[in-house]
């Protein structure tokens, strides 16, 4: 058995953030019906990454939305409202990631929906808090990284502003509201009552950095200041990095500059020692540890360093990742099939429970694909549009 | 106010970063959590400082991680001290614990007895790199983990080589995934009253964190990421203009948006460059370069009163001084000080609101052992 089975999830987000979080708990379980303005549906449908259109719709489409059903709906509409104000009587959880003041307009914030399902959960994300200055600037990934000093973590100190290649303030929030949700739903399982979970991307981006900025606040408010190469982390000495090797890179984690030294019969680095210096002259051991570790190929160089226990990796990419047994073992692919027969292959959950993996072989819904059987089940009138209000 | 974790106890024998940081935010929803820790020297990341920053004998990490939380001290090599702990534990709603595969069996603290002793307890278990494979004894560190999970080759531009994030991604995410699956696991146990085995991995989340673009790739006949050489690129699946821009005096970061409106608003002729829908995709770098072209001769805000009127998604690119001196982070309330002792630590509070409230604690991390005595107490151990 899942953990979330029996729950009843009604998700009205958008793009990655709130899905991501929805994603997460019908992996763990719970039935998850996304609700979607009928012709478009959620507009990551059509948010491309590299052009590609799978069976209609953008790949990171299928990646978040698997494992889900579709309800269309135009919120604004007072039969299809109406519908929906009788499934939310149903429901465990609703969450949405509408820009402040949306639901309130819609009729279907934390206040209405309470009214109608007293115990229910409510989660919210938004893009920078309810209030203040930014409450109407666009929630946006890159955005939310340019406006919280996450891209001066990243890159050496010559690239200027370097953002994280991926969307990484949305599944942060997707990752905090699904927390936040869950703890309500426990404190539901054991005394009965609702809750309220609310997350902001720039909320989320600052817990994300919250070693940095505690640092930055009790170090007088000095910016972090990346090293000149092999950046890895900007608060942290050499060798910490990543290397070129006569064919390919190696990342080095902590590791005695000395020891190192002598290790890698690297004459140049013997002149600095470890703790302080290895923090105040990291430029200039990074840049002798560089020019020596281009001299051997990185098979060479770990099979000297992984015996003495230091800590370092090869740098693989996606085919070579692929075809290793570490990553096999994983058994982290997992094909997923649309109600259309159309399957394709992502990952699966990264949570284990009881040992298990969690497999889930539902793909993405076609938009409204559900609306005829969840009508049905929970026998949705369109005429009561009165229902609730 | 009423928390959703009140009333939970959390033993954490977890070290560094994923584990703690998962105790963290159980316990700013309310569980109380126990840091079990050897005696004198306590765990790991007391040492593990950054910056060379410590308050007192502690490092300032610890102090950010380890907030809001006892710590009780205990060798678990000690006949005596095992027994106790073996107390606390059928007390115990939830452990946690990161220890290398076998150790806890060695103990005798593993899953399989700590059900004898505690048949409602959640088990969590943070590895590396999973319990099996060629892998599974290799030091389960950050910066490794991302290197070979392919992260490295996402950010930054092509001939730059590998580029990390500037953080530990990994062990956060982690810590993440680790906090929803003993949350989940207590809501199963409502319903079942038996104990649950919740295990994540470093590497299991760094791939998690990459399901959308690795998505593509399966389904793309297995292309790898292709970077862009512009400097200031965001993202390599996505077309121009993602990106953040030098101007006049500082960045522009421009997410996704209509090329032709945007060049129109910055004035900027893209038309060579831009001839059909697929443009933006084939032609990105020259895209970015043609529009990098036009945005230096402004200065951010210049640009900002131009573009966000017509509703173009961009922003100013901000460092710590500025974003922490904006208006917008105080309206937050994201900074919290916590008393330790004669020093007053500034960090953050939990990301989470619940039933409208921001979740402070002033609680400083504690010394090694600080609450031994209370708790042989309270517990009778």
């Amino acid at each position: 058995m899942l953990p979330l089975e029996g729950y009843l999830v009604v998700d009205f987000s958008q793009f990655l953030s709130g899905p991501s979080a929805s994603l997460r708990l019908a992996d763990l379980g719970a039935r998850v019906i996304k609700v979607e303005r009928p012709g478009n549906g959620d507009i990551c449908r059509t948010l491309y990454t590299s052009n590609l259109v799978m069976n209609g719709v953008s790949s990171v489409f299928h990646a978040i939305n698997r494992n889900k059903e579709s309800f269309a709906a135009d919120l604004k509409d007072p039969d299809d409202a109406a519908m929906i104000r009788q499934l939310l009587v149903k429901a465990d959880i609703v969450m949405h990631n509408f820009r402040p003041g949306v639901m309130e307009r819609l009729g279907f914030d934390y206040a209405s929906v309470k009214a109608l399902n007293p115990t229910v959960i409510y989660g919210e994300i938004s893009g920078y808090g309810l209030d203040g200055p930014f409450k109407d600037k666009p929630g946006q990934d890159l955005l939310l990284q340019s406006l919280t000093g996450l891209t001066w973590l990243t890159g050496n100190a010559d690239s200027g502003p370097v953002p994280m290649g991926l969307s990484i303030i949305d599944m942060l929030a997707g990752a905090h509201l699904a927390q936040g949700l869950l703890a309500c739903l426990y404190r539901k399982a054991v005394k009965g009552e609702g809750g309220l979970a609310q997350v902001s991307m720039l909320e989320s981006a600052y817990d994300f950095q919250f070693e940095t900025i505690t640092t930055f606040f009790n170090d007088g408010g000095v910016n972090p200041e990346r090293s000149q190469k092999s950046n890895a982390n900007a608060y942290l000495g050499a060798p910490y990095g990543i290397y070129k090797t006569a064919d390919g890179y190696l990342a080095l984690a902590m590791g005695s500059i000395p020891f190192l030294a002598k290790l890698l019969e690297c004459e140049g680095l013997a002149a600095f020692k470890d703790g302080k210096e290895a923090f105040d002259k990291r430029d200039e051991i990074k840049d002798v540890l560089g020019s020596h570790l281009q001299s051997r190929s990185t098979q060479a160089w770990l099979s000297v360093l992984e015996p003495a226990d230091i800590w370092c990796a090869d740098v693989l990419d996606w085919n070579r990742l692929f075809e290793h047994d570490g990553f096999k073992v994983l058994k982290m692919v997992q094909s997923v099939q649309m109600a259309d027969g159309y399957s394709y292959d992502t990952l699966r959950c990264s949570i284990r429970i009881d040992g298990e993996r969690i497999f889930a072989s539902k793909g993405s819904p076609k938009l409204g694909e559900d609306n005829d059987a969840i009508i049905k089940e929970f026998t949705l009138n369109e005429q009561a549009y009165e229902f609730g209000k | 106010m009423n928390k959703p974790l009140d009333g939970l106890l959390v033993l954490e024998f977890c070290q560094f970063l994923a584990g703690p940081s998962a105790g963290l935010k159980l316990a700013d929803m309310g569980a109380r959590v126990i840091k079990i820790e050897r005696p004198v020297k306590g765990e790991a990341c007391r040492q593990l400082a950054i910056k060379n920053l410590f308050v007192e004998e502690d490092s300032l990490l610890f102090h950010t991680i380890n907030r809001n939380k006892e710590s009780y001290a205990a060798d678990l090599k000690n006949a005596e001290d095992l027994e106790r702990v073996k107390k606390l534990i059928a007390a115990a709603d939830v452990m946690t614990h990161n220890f290398r595969p076998g150790v806890m069996e060695k103990i005798g603290l593993d899953f399989e007895s700590v059900k004898a002793i505690n048949p409602k307890i959640i088990y969590g278990v943070v590895t590396g790199y999973g319990s099996e494979g060629p892998w599974a004894a290799k030091p389960g560190q950050d910066l490794l983990v991302q290197s070979v999970s392919g992260l490295t080759t996402l950010s930054g531009t092509a001939e730059e080589g590998p580029i990390p994030f500037g953080l530990s991604v990994a062990d956060i995410m982690c810590g993440n995934h680790l906090t929803q699956g003993i949350l989940a696991a207590l809501i199963k146990r409502v319903k079942t009253n038996k104990a649950v085995l919740v295990e994540v991995s470093l590497l299991e989340s760094v791939l998690d964190i990459q399901f959308e673009v690795l998505t593509t790739y399966l389904n793309d006949g297995g292309q790898l990421p292709k970077r862009s050489n512009v400097k200031g690129s965001g993202h390599s699946y996505l077309s121009a203009p993602y990106g953040v821009y030098a101007t006049a005096d500082g960045y522009l970061a421009l997410a996704m948006g209509d090329l032709s409106d945007i060049s129109s608003a910055i004035e900027c002729d893209i038309s060579a460059v831009f001839t059909d829908a697929d443009s933006s995709f084939k032609n990105r770098d020259e895209i970015l370069d043609c529009l990098a072209l036009s945005l230096k001769d402004k200065t951010t805000s210049e640009w900002l009163a131009i573009l966000e009127p017509r509703g173009i998604w961009c922003a100013d690119v901000l460092t710590y001084q500025a974003a922490t001196a904006h208006p917008a982070f105080e309206e937050i309330g994201m900074k919290q000080v916590l008393s330790a002792g004669s020093h007053r630590i500034e960090t953050t509070r939990s990301p989470v609101q619940l039933d409208g409230d921001k979740l402070y604690s002033s609680k400083a991390a504690p010394k090694v052992g600080a609450s031994n005595e209370i708790i042989n107490q309270e517990f009778k151990l």
